[in-house]
C-alpha cells in the first residue's frame, strides 16, 4: 500500500516537473511553435563574436554597432556581444556559452572565425551561426551561411571624391596585404578617380601589417613627401595615416570608420560599415524559421546591384563640391545596374595588357580573382 | 636630393624611440645588468604616455608618466636582478611578455582615440640649413630633447661622481665595496634610470611618431636598441649615430615603394638586423673586450649579480 503510494507520488512529481519544465520553454519563445522548429527559429537571445575590441574605430565597432540596431530593432530579443574572441578554438566556447544562455543564432564576426563556427553548426543542428567575411568552399549546413558587402564599390565612389579634389593629381593608398579584397578596393579607387581625372595615379604603399603605427606613419610620410595630397588604407587602425595627412595639410579617404573628427580639414569621405539594415534582416528570417534554403542559407554577397550593401560612403567632408556629390550619387545608381561597374572594360594592368575587354562587365567573382593592379596605379603588387 | 632628405629625415624621426632606449641601455650595461626587458618598459612607456596623454591633453605629462611607467618596471627587473639572484635574461624576457599582456589588456580602450601629441616644430634659422636643416630641425620637440640628453647620459657617466659609481659597479665591483658604496643600489638605480629612458623612447613612438596606440606597436624596437648598445661599444654619441642608421633602414622601405622601386618588403625588414649582425661581425672581438668587465660575466654565465 505505502509502495504505492510512494511510486504514485513519485509519478506526480515527475508529471509536476513535466508541466513545469514544458510551461517555462513555452514561456521563453516568442512564437509557438506548432512545427517542430526550424534552425534559430523564434530564438530569444542573439550572440555577437568580435575578434577585436569593440571600440576600435573600425571593423569591430562596425559589428557592435549592428548590434546595438538588433537591440532596437528587436526589444523582446536579448543581445549579446563578446569582444577579443581569437580566431581558434575560443571562438567555440564563447559560442557554446552564447547558446547556453539561449542563443540560437550566432553572427561570427572575423574572416578566422569560421572554422570554430562550423564546428559549433554542426554540434548544434537547432542553432543557426552565420560568419561574416569567409567563405564556406564544401557544402553549406543547413543551419550556416556566410555573408559579406562588396566592398570595393564605395571606394569607387571615394575614387570620384579624390580624383575629383586632388591638386597634384597623386593619391596615396596605405595597404596591408595583396589580397583580394584590397587589390579590388585599390583598382576601384584609381578607377574612380579616372572617371574624372585621367591625370590622377595611386600610388602604393604596402606595411605589411594590419596595424604597425610605426609602419604607417613611414608609409604615409613617404607618400607625402611624394606631393601625394589625398591618402588612403586598407588598414584594421587607421588613426595614424590619417592624422599624418591632416597635419601635412593633405586629404583624407577614410575606410572602416567616419573618422572626420580627427580630420576636420582634409575629410573628403570614406567608405564605412552600416551592418543595421544586413543584420536586421538576417534576425528576422531566422527567428520567423525561414533561415533553411534562403539566401543566407549560402555565400551570400551583396553589393549595389543585389541589394542594400553594407559598406556605405561615409558623409562628405567641407571640399566637397555639390558638383563632385552628385557625380557620386549618379555613379551609385549607375553602379546598382546591369551595366554599372568599376571595371567595364577595357581594363588595362600596369604593363598595357588588356585584362577585361571592352564593353565587358566582370561579375563579382571575375573581380575576386584579380591580380593585377590597374594602369594608373604606381606600385608593384607586394609578394 | 630630396628621396635622400626625406629619407634621412624619416629616419632621424624613427629612430628617436630606438635612441632613447639604447641610451638607457648603454647606462644600465655599463653598471653591469643587461636587460632584455627594454622592449617592455618601451611598451608601457608608449601605453602609458599615451593613455595619460588622452585623459589630460598635455603630452608633457604623457611623458613624464610614460617615463615612470618605464622606469617602474625596469625596476622590477633590478629587484629581481640584484636582490634576487635571478638570471638576467629570464627576468628581462619574462617582464617583456607581462608588459606586452599588461599593455594589450589596458591599451584596448584606447585604441582609435585621439591623442594631442608632439607637433613639428621648425627650429628658427637653423631649419633653413639646407640638407641638414630639414633633417634635424624640422622635427618635434621631444625629438630636440633627445638632442640633448646624450651629452647629458654622456656627462654624467663619464664626468660626474654619480656616473663613476655606476661604471665601477659594471667594471670591478669589488672596488665600490672596498670604499663603502653598495652596488646593489648602484646597479639598481643604473637599471632604473635606463627604464625610464626606454619608457620615454616608448613615448615618442606613440605620442610622437605615430600618434596612436596598438597592442605590440614597438615591434621590436627595444631589441634593436639592445643590439645597438653592444655595437655601439657602451658609448652614449656611438648610440645616437647607430640609432639613427637603422632608423634610417627602417624608413627606406616604404620610401622606396613610394616611389615606384620594385623592392622586396620582408627584405628591407630584415636590414636593421642584418647592419646589426654585419657591424658585430666586423667589429666582434673589440666588442667584447672592451665591453663593461662584470658584462662578461653575464655573458659568460657567471654567476648573478648579486
Amino acid at each position: 500500500m505505502s509502495m504505492r503510494k510512494s511510486t504514485l507520488g513519485v509519478l506526480a512529481g515527475l508529471a509536476a516537473g513535466a508541466v513545469i519544465l514544458t510551461g517555462c520553454s513555452s514561456a521563453t519563445e516568442t512564437k509557438a511553435t506548432a512545427s517542430e522548429g526550424a534552425p534559430g527559429e523564434g530564438t530569444s537571445a542573439v550572440g555577437f563574436i568580435m575578434v577585436g575590441p569593440k571600440d576600435d574605430y573600425g571593423y569591430n565597432q562596425a559589428v557592435y554597432e549592428g548590434s546595438e540596431v538588433i537591440k532596437k530593432e528587436f526589444p523582446d530579443v536579448e543581445v549579446m556581444t563578446a569582444e577579443n574572441v581569437p580566431e581558434d578554438d575560443t571562438a567555440a566556447t564563447t559560442m557554446e556559452q552564447m547558446i547556453d544562455k539561449g542563443a540560437k543564432l550566432i553572427f561570427a564576426t572575423s574572416y578566422g572565425h569560421l572554422d570554430a563556427a562550423l564546428k559549433v553548426a554542426e554540434d548544434h543542428p537547432d542553432v543557426v551561426v552565420v560568419q561574416q567575411g569567409n567563405t564556406i568552399t564544401d557544402d553549406v549546413p543547413d543551419n550556416s551561411g556566410t555573408y559579406f558587402g562588396t566592398v570595393y564599390e564605395p571606394m569607387y565612389l571615394a575614387g570620384i571624391a579624390a580624383g575629383a579634389s586632388t591638386k597634384t593629381n597623386k593619391l596615396g593608398y596605405v595597404y596591408a596585404f595583396p589580397i583580394p579584397q584590397t587589390i579590388a578596393n585599390i583598382n576601384a579607387f584609381e578607377r574612380g578617380a579616372q572617371s574624372v581625372n585621367p591625370d590622377a595615379e595611386t600610388i602604393t604603399v604596402s606595411t605589411s601589417s594590419w596595424c604597425d603605427p610605426g609602419k604607417q606613419q613611414a608609409a604615409a610620410e613617404s607618400l607625402l613627401s611624394q606631393d601625394v595630397d589625398v591618402l588612403t588604407q586598407h588598414q584594421d587602425c587607421t588613426a595614424t595615416v590619417i592624422q599624418a595627412a591632416e597635419k601635412a595639410g593633405a586629404m583624407t579617404v577614410g575606410y572602416h570608420a567616419d573618422a572626420s573628427s580627427i580630420a576636420p580639414t582634409g575629410w573628403l569621405t570614406g567608405a564605412v560599415w552600416d551592418w543595421g539594415p544586413l543584420y536586421t534582416d538576417i534576425v528576422k528570417t531566422v527567428i520567423d524559421g525561414d533561415f533553411v534554403g534562403s539566401e543566407y542559407n549560402d555565400n551570400f554577397r551583396v553589393g549595389y546591384k543585389t541589394g542594400t550593401n553594407p559598406f556605405v560612403l561615409a558623409p562628405y567632408g567641407p571640399d566637397v563640391t555639390e558638383e563632385t556629390q552628385t557625380k557620386i550619387t549618379e555613379a551609385q545608381k549607375w553602379l546598382g545596374t546591369d551595366e554599372g561597374s568599376p571595371f567595364v572594360g577595357p581594363v588595362l594592368d600596369q604593363d598595357g595588357k588588356v585584362k577585361v575587354e571592352d564593353g565587358d562587365i566582370p561579375t563579382y567573382a571575375d573581380v575576386d580573382a584579380m591580380d593585377y593592379f590597374v594602369q594608373g596605379v604606381v606600385g608593384k603588387l607586394a609578394q | 636630393m630630396s628621396l635622400i632628405v626625406d629619407v634621412l629625415s624619416g629616419g632621424v624621426r624613427g629612430g628617436t624611440s630606438i635612441m632613447y632606449a639604447g641610451l638607457g641601455e648603454t647606462v644600465s650595461e655599463r653598471s653591469g645588468v643587461i636587460n632584455l626587458g627594454t622592449e617592455g618598459s618601451m611598451l608601457v612607456g608608449a601605453l602609458g604616455a599615451y593613455a595619460v596623454g588622452v585623459e589630460t591633453g598635455n603630452p608633457w605629462i604623457g611623458v613624464l608618466a610614460g617615463a615612470a611607467a618605464g622606469g617602474l618596471l625596469a625596476l622590477l627587473h633590478a629587484y629581481l636582478v640584484v636582490r634576487r639572484g635571478a638570471s638576467q635574461f629570464a627576468s628581462g624576457l619574462t617582464l617583456l611578455f607581462l608588459a606586452l599582456g599588461l599593455t594589450s589588456l589596458f591599451g584596448a580602450s584606447y585604441v582609435g582615440q585621439p591623442v594631442v601629441g608632439f607637433d613639428k616644430w621648425d627650429v628658427p634659422l637653423l631649419s633653413d640649413i639646407p640638407f641638414v636643416g630639414p633633417i634635424f630641425f624640422q622635427q618635434d620637440p621631444l625629438l630636440y630633447l633627445s638632442y640633448f640628453m646624450v651629452p647629458l647620459v654622456w656627462f654624467v657617466l663619464f664626468k660626474t661622481r654619480v656616473g663613476l659609481l655606476i661604471r665601477t659597479a659594471g667594471e670591478r665591483s669589488d672596488s665600490l665595496t672596498v670604499h663603502g658604496y653598495s652596488v646593489r643600489t648602484w646597479r639598481m638605480i643604473a637599471v632604473t634610470v635606463g627604464g625610464c629612458l626606454a619608457g620615454i623612447g616608448g613615448a615618442h613612438l606613440s605620442t610622437a611618431y605615430a600618434n596612436a596606440w596598438f597592442e605590440n606597436m614597438v615591434a621590436g624596437r627595444g631589441f634593436i636598441a639592445v643590439a645597438l648598445v653592444i655595437f655601439a661599444v657602451w658609448s652614449p654619441f656611438r648610440v645616437m649615430g647607430g640609432a639613427y642608421l637603422f632608423g634610417t633602414a627602417i624608413a627606406l622601405g616604404p620610401a622606396l615603394q613610394a616611389r615606384g622601386y620594385e623592392i622586396n618588403q620582408f627584405l628591407l625588414d630584415a636590414v636593421p638586423f642584418v647592419l646589426t649582425l654585419v657591424v658585430l661581425t666586423v667589429l666582434g672581438k673589440k666588442t667584447l673586450s672592451s665591453s663593461p668587465a662584470e658584462l662578461k660575466r653575464v655573458f659568460e654565465n657567471a654567476p648573478p649579480a648579486t
